[in-house]
């Protein structure tokens, strides 16, 4: 049968997904054929090779435009990769042959709109089929619909089609996944797929086109909060462009947004637009859009732009699902890159908690690696704070992958927000930001000013390891090579600020910290240099000075662990100095190291680097 | 209108990724309807500028008035245009008798090589989409090159979401391609959309035929069609069932399969 159609404008990407030998290529090559979507005399010519090889026709050997998959002999000179029914164009996203199957099929998964998954009526619901259901859950495919092929080897039994159905909803029903129909079909014979079938006059649900003319083009996120990772910051002409494509939510001119988890805020002064007119003033979620803002903030990629009543979460841990595709497992405390939106950061697998067999979902606990293929439940590590959403409640900031080495490895869905101790002095330094009240002198008139950037040159270690004369030696150095820096020792707090303490509070870390950090936070506004040292805190450095990374956050910390012998510095240490100390050299260290992270520019008297992406 | 719009987004969201990830990154520009396309997404991701060189691999075969458009566009939009050419396998003869895939071969894939190896190019940006045949529908976003700018269809790495390789080994480069998801008929629609200059080969001039895909002047033959105007064409498109690389030679028997393993556009 031939549908006369015309070439519509909308486009719908579908994936097919199933076990290898369920009739994929069968399904595709015939709703082609249906659907008369395939070049004219192809379908013939095909046809014509078959025979002339004393072979019977496949539908399948329509679809299969590599010669490897091919059956020998049966060339296709041009495949189309997509075919038309009523005012749509599907577009089939394929995965390549059989070897690796299941990273192509979830690279197809991850890009397609909509799937259709396969189950042989004859083999029934195999590993596979189970694997494929829970990953289009994970991976966010909601729309999707169960074909069971084949029904012509079961001689189009109900009981053979009901017996599938009822098993593989009771599988999909224990991660809430609810296809949108079941359908029995027969792809080589064109059962339920264009036509009903006269074999099956008991299923009078919809056929396969039917079901896919169903499927919604993606839903709208535009009524969530607004979530935009920012994806680069141009500077082509007079304009600072802050670019990203917006995950979720709208927004418009004059919306006030918050920048997590630096907690910058700007108003925004226009949408910019190339041959748009009128310039536009809005956005909403799915467009890649640029805005300028207000106040020159300097803001970066990977951080979430949002309103202000509706902030995404920040932290240096989370629970998440993930499945591993890597050619190495995944193992436990090797270092990876996190890439959570326009995010990438550093991170470690703090623990595996299980791993999920996808057959029957049973778990198997005290791994210590995740195999290529396998899925699991695990917590993830950040070297520094995140912002992200769960995954039930925003999608694009709420999943992420990990790269190994030079490969995307893996990816998964974030579950459960993990409580790090600097929550509270997270969410104090959250609460200042919001209410801090800014002169008319803003950061970067500042750092425009003074030639650098703001930072704090942070020096931990043990007793006696000479942090004092560093610093008291890399300030006189900044200050001379014209830089404006300030040596902030805890013994001026002590007897100043914290003269309302008691003996006991001062041995309070936390405490301390706390006072310490925010004094620094003021004078890293200021535009300062800030060189200080863990002294204060004897042995508690570390702890020390994981809060004034947080308190000051985001001005950079260029952290310096001296010791005299080897030892393992705290995490995030920027220089290691260990043995007897050559001060000049560590100073120069110190001084490259300001420089590499663009808070001096590489030579005295010129004007800094301050990492704008142009 | 509103379906452009989506792949506008995401086309500008790939070469805003392409942008940001890749220090030495250039954009391949055929002068045909689908780069040209391509190149002014670029101007749509980049608020009117082009920051990065276009890449033309000059076969000497092309149609004059191909070359002519090239050379107007890029003074007009300010373009930094860097054209290559297989001097050597000119200087030897090369041309489509010896073969249409050793012609391809010689002039366009060792020519792109050339360059590539020539400017120390890490990403290159290609007009590709899946609908045009069988190999491009098995592309990534952002597809890898070995040394040797071969293309491994067979053992690609995974690509999720938003999500894309843009970290590779040293002397590999990656292959980015922002229209994958581009039909024929969208290309048309978007021209028509942003008023896009365009070569009029792509129009009848009253002679009943038109070009409907622009190559090598030998390799290429136009179709018969009257369609004069953009919207003609869209009409037209809606109704054939016409491969639209049918009037391209190297797409014959298994000549695009081995091209585009060895690393053609």
């Amino acid at each position: 049968m031939t549908l006369i159609e015309t070439k519509p404008s909308e486009n719908l990407n579908i994936v097919i997904v199933g076990h290898v030998d369920h009739g994929k290529s069968t399904l595709l090559g015939r709703l082609y054929a249906d659907t008369d979507s395939l070049p004219d005399g192809k379908l013939e010519k095909v046809q014509a090779i078959c025979k002339q090889q004393g072979k019977d026709f496949e539908y399948a050997f329509l679809f299969d435009a590599f010669l490897e998959e091919q059956e020998q002999g049966i060339t296709i000179d041009t495949a189309r990769t997509f075919f038309m029914w009523k005012g749509r164009q599907y577009i089939i996203i394929d995965a390549p042959g059989h070897k690796e199957f299941l990273k192509n099929m979830i690279s197809g998964a991850a890009r397609a709109e909509a799937a259709l998954l396969l189950i042989d009526a004859l083999e029934g619901v195999k590993e596979q089929s189970k694997k494929h259901g829970y990953l289009l859950s994970l991976l966010g495919v909601r729309q999707f619909a169960v074909v069971v092929n084949k029904m012509d080897l079961v001689g189009y039994r109900q009981d053979v089609f009901e017996g599938i159905e009822k098993e593989y909803r009771e599988f999909l029903g224990q991660f809430k996944a609810v296809p949108s129909q079941f359908i029995p079909v027969s792809a080589k014979l064109g059962d339920n797929i264009a036509n009903r079938s006269k074999q099956m006059p008991w299923y009078t649900g919809a056929t396969v086109l039917e079901t896919l003319g169903g499927f919604q083009k993606e839903a709208a996120r535009s009524e969530q909060p607004l979530r935009m990772p920012v994806q680069d910051v141009y500077k082509f002409d007079a304009r600072r462009i802050i670019t990203g494509r917006i995950a979720a939510g709208r927004l418009k001119v004059g919306d006030h947004l918050v920048f997590s988890p630096s907690n910058k805020r700007a108003n925004i002064r226009t949408v910019e637009a190339f041959n748009i007119e009128p310039q536009p003033a809005e956005g909403q979620a799915g467009q890649s859009i640029g805005v300028t803002l207000d106040d020159q903030i300097f803001v970066e990629r990977g951080e979430i732009a949002s309103h202000q009543e509706h902030l995404p979460s920040v932290s240096t841990a989370f629970r998440a699902n993930l499945f591993w595709l890597g050619k190495r497992p995944l193992e436990k405390e090797r270092k990876y890159l996190l890439r959570v939106a326009t995010k990438e950061v550093d991170c470690e697998v703090a623990s595996i908690h299980r791993i999920i067999d996808t057959m029957d979902l049973a778990q198997q606990q005290g791994s210590n690696t995740v195999n290529k293929n396998q899925v699991a439940e695990l917590t993830l590590r950040t070297k520094t704070p995140v912002a992200f959403d769960l995954s039930a409640s925003f999608e694009a900031t709420g999943r992420f992958v990990l790269v190994d080495e030079y490969d995307i490895a893996g990816g998964g869905i974030i579950t459960e927000l993990v409580h790090d101790d600097q929550e509270f002095l997270r969410e104090e330094a959250r609460r200042r930001d919001f209410a801090w009240v800014k002169g008319e002198v803003t950061v970067e008139d500042r750092a425009q000013q003074y030639g650098h950037r703001a930072a704090v040159v942070l020096i931990t270690g043990g007793r006696h390891t000479g942090k004092s004369f560093l610093a008291r030696k890399l300030e006189g150095r900044l200050v001379a090579d014209g830089r404006h820096a300030y040596l902030l020792d805890g013994e001026n707090l002590r007897r100043g600020l914290d003269a309302d303490l008691n003996e006991e509070e001062r041995g309070q870390t936390t405490e301390m910290a706390r006072r310490y950090g925010e004094v620094a936070r003021l004078l890293t506004d200021t535009g300062l240099i800030v060189v200080s040292t863990t002294n204060p805190f004897g042995l508690a450095y570390q702890e020390a000075a994981q809060a004034i990374r947080t308190l000051v956050h985001p001005a950079p910390v260029i952290a310096v662990h001296m010791s005299k012998t080897e030892e393992e510095p705290p995490p995030n240490t920027d220089v290691v100095l260990s043995g007897p100390t050559d001060f000049d050299g560590a100073t120069a260290r110190i001084i490259d190291e300001l420089k590499r992270r663009g808070v001096l520019a590489q030579a005295i008297g010129a004007k800094p680097v301050f990492q704008y992406s142009i | 209108m509103k379906h452009l719009r989506q792949l506008e987004d995401q086309s500008v969201y790939i070469l805003r990724e392409a942008y940001k990830h890749f220090n030495n990154l250039a954009m391949l520009w055929s002068m045909g309807k689908d780069s040209t396309v391509l190149l002014w997404l670029a101007r749509k991701a980049f608020f009117g500028h082009v920051p990065f060189p276009l890449l033309h691999v000059d076969t000497s075969y092309k149609i004059p008035a191909m070359i002519e458009y090239r050379d107007r566009l890029a003074r007009e939009w300010r373009l930094n245009l860097v054209v290559g050419q297989n001097k050597e396998a000119l200087a030897a003869g090369m041309n489509h008798t010896m073969g249409r895939v050793v012609c391809c071969t010689a002039l366009k894939t060792n020519g792109l090589k050339q360059l590539l190896e020539h400017k120390g190019y890490t990403g290159v940006i290609l007009g590709v989409r899946a609908d045009e045949e069988g190999t491009r529908a098995k592309e990534r976003y952002f597809s890898p090159r070995d040394k040797h700018g071969d293309w491994d269809f067979r053992d690609q790495p995974p690509e999720l979401w938003d999500q894309y390789k843009t970290t590779f080994p040293p002397g590999t480069h990656i292959r980015i391609h922002p229209l994958l998801d581009w039909t024929e008929i969208n290309i048309w629609e978007y021209i028509k959309l942003e008023n896009i200059p365009f070569i009029d080969l792509y129009l009848d001039k009253g002679e009943g035929i038109r070009y409907r895909s622009l190559g090598c002047a030998p390799c290429t033959t136009p179709i018969k069609s009257t369609a004069k105007t953009v919207d003609e064409i869209i009409e037209e498109l809606r109704h054939t069932t016409v491969a639209e690389r049918s009037g391209r030679a190297q797409d014959e028997g298994r000549g695009m399969e081995l091209l585009r393993k060895d690393g053609y556009m």
